[in-house]
């Protein structure tokens, strides 16, 4: 077991380290001098020249940029001068995992509930329904979604609050937009474990047992289908992520999705570079404890990766 | 009941020459995957819906009258009628013709990444499984690496290098996009190598260039195919999703993407702005997907329903 671990966790240090390098030399290689944004005084650019270290070699850059990452150190936002990009995350990071922590439970809950039924009733009319609802989630973009809900519940029938993030009912209709494609991804890998696990033998023993419906669904089905819906919980946090960007945008939301946004139109490239190493080492993390957890759940993960 | 024997029966007749004739023609395996396909309803409607789209997309641009960019400051925002099919959008520009001159630009743009992605991944993947070896272990790395990075995020930064357009929209996406192809045809070609036909053909002498294009291809094509299909909607997503967030494509040109950006400004007064083009993408993207799955059934039918 503790070995799985640390394999997992080496594994995850070199993507990150990975990972910031190919951010820097990328951010590096982009065309033009960064700090000739026209808000920039020369004595700031000047600063930020110094402080990139753009009068020495690459290498001397790379390491001192390491450095100072190593010290939780993201830099200074380009266009909003005077402030870090800590400061920035610190002050959006709550919205963005607020909204996102709220988008994940509702889509897992609502997924794994729907892919249950669906199994549970193949071939009948509801699982004709739930079919369609995932197959529609998997192709309205969460944009359109946002748009679209945004459009009937909050100007058209005035239902819920259209922008902003004060309160309870401003969080369910970006929640929402948020949730729907995660959720149908979520309710079709359950649905198709479930239908999988269902021929298996120890459902037969159960079934020829006595044992009742209802028990060999909760104690058998579910219990064994659920771990390939656990394997995708990395890529759902990595689109539910994603999935802000535009939400944020749309719903005017001030949290970090937003602000990403901006500073790619805005070529904030030092916001950009620090959110993205942000980001990145976020989700790694996130990667990092589902494998493990994954690897506490099923005994044969750990076995295989011998 | 009388004892049954050999003279109560008479032979009516029988042809020894055809016999042993086979009745019906062989079906070759794609042939097969057709007529299977043919009975999907829905994987149908999918396809009619990407094939209409397609014809408009080449068409309709040319025959609605107006230009991409024609601006008509008198006709701003103006609702669907007989003059512009779809309205207008803020800056009076027909969005029938906006729209399908944007169909150009994403559909093409999904599929051409989509079979990059798959001919890159596919040979760099086939490579891996079939020889194994060092280069094998030094892909998987680097693969392992990459897919614990999320592909959105280096995209989105190798966008901002190449700078905007339809070529860089491309390569950006073909930078990551090739991953999940290589893993699976890495693995289908690892799991095929072993089997009895390659043996055979090996024992034969057959080199492993003729191997290759004529026993391991055609086994992978199927689920190759699929995979493309299943991979166009995605792609055609990045697109619009990399456009709306202002890198992709940028406007004067025009994408699904960008209509959708410039729409939403005006989703409380003028909503048929982003539901329109919104629609067309949802649409696509939901024909695109009944396809897939149709594709995946009715090349391998073990799989028919269990997703």
């Amino acid at each position: 077991m503790l070995k799985y671990i640390l394999k997992r966790v080496v594994a995850a240090i070199l993507t990150i380290l990975v990972l910031i390098t190919v951010v820097f030399f990328l951010v590096r290689l982009m065309p033009g001098e960064p700090f000739t944004s026209a808000k920039l005084t020369p004595e700031v650019a000047e600063n930020m020249r110094a402080y990139y270290g753009f009068d020495k070699p690459l290498i001397v850059q790379y390491i001192q940029y390491m450095g100072n990452l190593l010290q939780g150190d993201f830099g200074y936002s380009m266009k909003y001068t005077n402030r870090t990009v800590n400061d920035i995350i610190g002050e959006t990071f709550p919205f963005s995992a607020d909204l996102g922590i709220r988008a994940l439970v509702l889509a897992v809950s609502i997924g794994l509930v729907l892919g249950i039924i669906s199994a549970r009733n193949r071939g009948k009319k509801i699982d004709f329904f739930c079919v369609i609802v995932a197959v529609l989630g998997t192709s309205i973009p969460d944009f359109i979604m946002g748009a679209v809900l945004q459009y009937f519940f909050g100007i058209e029938w005035g239902l819920l609050p259209v922008a902003r993030y004060d309160g309870i009912e401003y969080t369910i209709l970006p929640a929402c937009a948020l949730a729907f494609g995660t959720l149908a991804s979520v309710s079709r890998i359950m649905r198709a474990s479930m239908l999988e696990v269902t021929s298996q033998d120890y459902i037969k023993t159960a079934r020829s047992k006595g044992v009742s419906d209802l028990r060999i669904t909760v104690k058998h089905q579910i219990r064994n289908a659920i771990m390939p819906v656990m394997t995708i919980m990395g890529p759902t946090v990595a689109s539910v992520l994603t999935g802000t960007f535009v939400i944020e945008s749309i719903f005017a939301i001030p949290g970090m999705g937003k602000y990403y946004v901006e500073s790619v139109s805005n070529n904030d490239y030092s916001m950009v570079l620090g959110m993205t190493v942000f980001y990145g080492i976020f989700l790694v993390l996130c990667n990092l404890i589902v494998d493990i957890l994954y690897g506490v759940a099923d005994p044969r993960v750990r076995i295989g990766e011998r | 009941m009388a004892e049954l024997n050999r003279d109560m029966f008479v032979i009516r007749g029988k042809d020894t020459a055809r016999m042993e004739s086979i009745s019906r023609p062989s079906l070759s395996f794609w042939s097969d995957a057709w007529r299977r396909l043919r009975k999907n309803k829905s994987a149908i409607i999918g396809m009619l819906i990407v094939v209409i789209y397609a014809i408009l997309a080449i068409f309709a641009p040319m025959v609605s009258g107006y230009t991409q960019s024609q601006m008509d400051a008198q006709a701003r925002n103006e609702f669907i009628s007989a003059a512009h099919w779809l309205g207008t959008d803020s800056m009076g520009r027909d969005m029938w013709t906006r729209i399908w001159m944007g169909a150009r630009v994403s559909l093409s743009i999904g599929l051409i990444s989509a079979v990059l992605n798959a001919c890159v991944g596919a040979v760099i993947g086939g490579l891996c499984g079939y020889y194994g070896g060092k280069l094998d272990m030094i892909v998987m790395r680097i693969v392992d690496l990459l897919y614990g990075i999320p592909s959105l995020i280096i995209t989105i930064l190798v966008m901002m290098v190449l700078g905007k357009g339809v070529a860089p929209l491309i390569v950006a996406m073909c930078v990551v996009g090739w991953i999940g192809t290589c893993r699976f045809v890495r693995g289908e070609v690892y799991r095929l190598k072993e089997q009895e036909f390659v043996m055979a053909a090996k024992v034969m002498g057959i080199p492993d260039f003729v191997i290759i294009i004529r026993h391991i291809i055609p086994n992978i094509m199927g689920m190759l195919v699929t995979n493309l299909c299943m991979a166009i909607p995605g792609a055609i997503f990045q697109e619009a999703f990399l456009s709306y967030i202002g890198l992709g494509i940028t406007p004067p040109d025009c994408s699904w993407g960008v209509i959708c950006k410039e729409g939403i400004q005006f989703l409380r007064y003028y909503p048929h702005e982003i539901l329109v083009p919104g629609f067309f993408i949802c649409t696509t993207m939901l024909a695109l997907n009944l396809l897939g799955n149709g594709l995946r059934d009715a090349v391998d039918p073990k799989l028919r329903g269990t997703d």
